[in-house]
């Protein structure tokens, strides 16, 4: 199963260790992650659906190309990291 | 008399509390290393609401029933899809995105409305809570007003609704203020708007728009409370003051040291008496000669006191946004913050000012609680 772990700094607002979900896309694994913790979706994701313009998500070390819809394929044992983009300082 | 000030920082929201006569001392912050927006006090309930802006996390809202020992993340308004590919922009060309960029200004129903709130946002949309703040609908009539697309932004990328005025007499008669577009006004509890900008003119718009609604960049909007036929605005060009319920406004000129500035208070039982914080305008926006000054009109703006007594009058630069300047409930209390971290309360209705600190985060917004 993916395993999607968060920045750092998200702990500050919303609690949310490192879940392992299934998903085959990074749209279902994060949809997967949302019902373990709900109040994460509005801290990563705006009210669209669309990834925040100053978060990045990799996927085993690639920026995921679809920042809209999410839709990048993940592999059962894909990492997926939600990080802060520096753009946002 | 409030004996307490919550300041809205880029780095968290602080407490002071008075400690006895003309002594006053931070105590507290909540929320610190978060950018927050502004503080509200509901008086209906007593409840206090933190409009947080994230950057990255994006913008929340925080309520607290207990003065602050507790706080409760609430919900946030989303703004609707927009049609597929529709790529909104201002008339100056640039993308106005569909998406809560922040909280502008938060301002509770009246007591005859339990539980309603309304919220002013960047890019522009107004939205009600029934709920106090844990839903949030969009006020579509405003949204999709022809003219909003003629809003742009002033102050910040996107244009902004920063002062929304609940009639004390009815509270289904809005006023809401957009940087920059207008003054405008619901009589029906937001389903239809009306502009009510006519007197006020813009010398920075090309020549034809000079007067039009839209082109108005109001920094702030207020109306006294005992006496709701009259309004004060601080305008990007000047200070204008209505006495017939908005409906027409006349300018007030040759305000020394100047007649820019971003907030305005009015005395909550005497419309004559309001307060401003002037600036040189526009490309510089610091205090005039390096003084902070703040203005005072006891006459509706026939004459202006300059007061400064506790005020740095040398090397001084700080610049008072639009929501850093509050009143308390009396109309003696007073209390405003800079974007260089500077505090300053006068007890006395601006007579004297003591200072509160010196080295806070830059301050977006005071409040009396």
């Amino acid at each position: 199963m993916p395993r999607v772990a968060f920045t750092q700094n998200l702990q500050r607002h919303v609690p949310c260790p490192p879940c392992e979900v299934a998903g085959a896309t990074v749209r279902e694994s994060l949809e997967a992650a949302f019902t373990l913790y709900p109040k994460l979706r509005g801290y990563v994701l705006d009210e669209h659906g669309a990834l925040r313009f100053h978060m990045a998500i990799f996927v085993n070390g690639e920026a995921i190309t679809d920042r809209l819809t999410l839709g990048d394929p993940v592999a059962t044992a894909a990492e997926i990291y939600v990080m802060q983009a520096l753009s946002g300082g | 008399m409030a004996d307490q000030l919550l300041v809205s920082t880029r780095k968290g929201l602080f407490s002071a509390r008075r400690k006895g006569m003309g002594r006053w001392a931070l105590e507290g912050v909540f929320f610190l290393g978060d950018n927050v927006s502004l503080a509200m006090q509901d008086r209906r309930d007593g409840a206090w609401y933190a409009a947080l802006d994230h950057g990255h996390f994006g913008a929340k809202l925080h309520q607290s029933k207990d003065r602050g020992a507790t706080w409760e993340e609430l919900g946030v308004p989303a703004y609707p899809t927009p049609p597929e590919g529709h790529v909104e922009k201002d008339f100056m060309g640039r993308e106005i995105p569909w998406r809560l960029i922040r909280f502008w200004c938060l301002a509770p129903g009246l007591a005859s409305q339990p539980g309603l709130l309304w919220a002013g946002t960047l890019p522009g949309g107004l939205f009600r809570s029934e709920d106090s703040g844990a839903t949030w609908q969009l006020v579509d009539s405003l949204w999709h007003m022809p003219e909003r697309r003629k809003w742009m932004g002033g102050g910040a990328d996107a244009p902004g609704i920063h002062s929304v005025c609940v009639d004390p007499r009815d509270g289904n008669r809005v006023a809401i203020a957009v940087s920059s577009g207008g003054v405008w006004i619901t009589e029906d509890g937001g389903a239809t708007w009306s502009a009510h900008t006519k007197g006020m003119r813009a010398d920075y718009a090309p020549p034809e728009l000079v007067e039009a609604p839209e082109s108005q960049d109001p920094h702030r909007l207020v109306q006294c409370p005992a006496a709701p036929d009259h309004w004060w605005v601080q305008h990007h060009n000047g200070i204008f003051r209505s006495t017939d319920d908005a409906m027409t406004w006349t300018e007030i000129k040759d305000v020394k040291p100047s007649v820019f500035g971003f907030p305005v208070v009015v005395h909550p039982k005497d419309p004559l008496t309001a307060w401003f914080v002037p600036a040189i305008k526009d490309e510089q926006r610091i205090p005039a000669e390096g003084k902070v000054v703040v203005n005072r009109t006891r006459d509706g703006g026939r004459s202006f006191e300059t007061l400064h007594k506790g005020l740095p009058q040398a090397w001084a630069y700080d610049l008072v946004y639009r929501h850093a300047l509050d009143l308390d409930e009396t109309g003696e209390r007073l209390a405003f913050g800079s974007t260089t971290g500077s505090v300053w309360i006068s007890e006395n209705q601006g007579d004297d000012w003591l200072t509160l600190a010196e080295h806070l985060p830059p301050v977006h917004a005071v409040l009396f609680v």
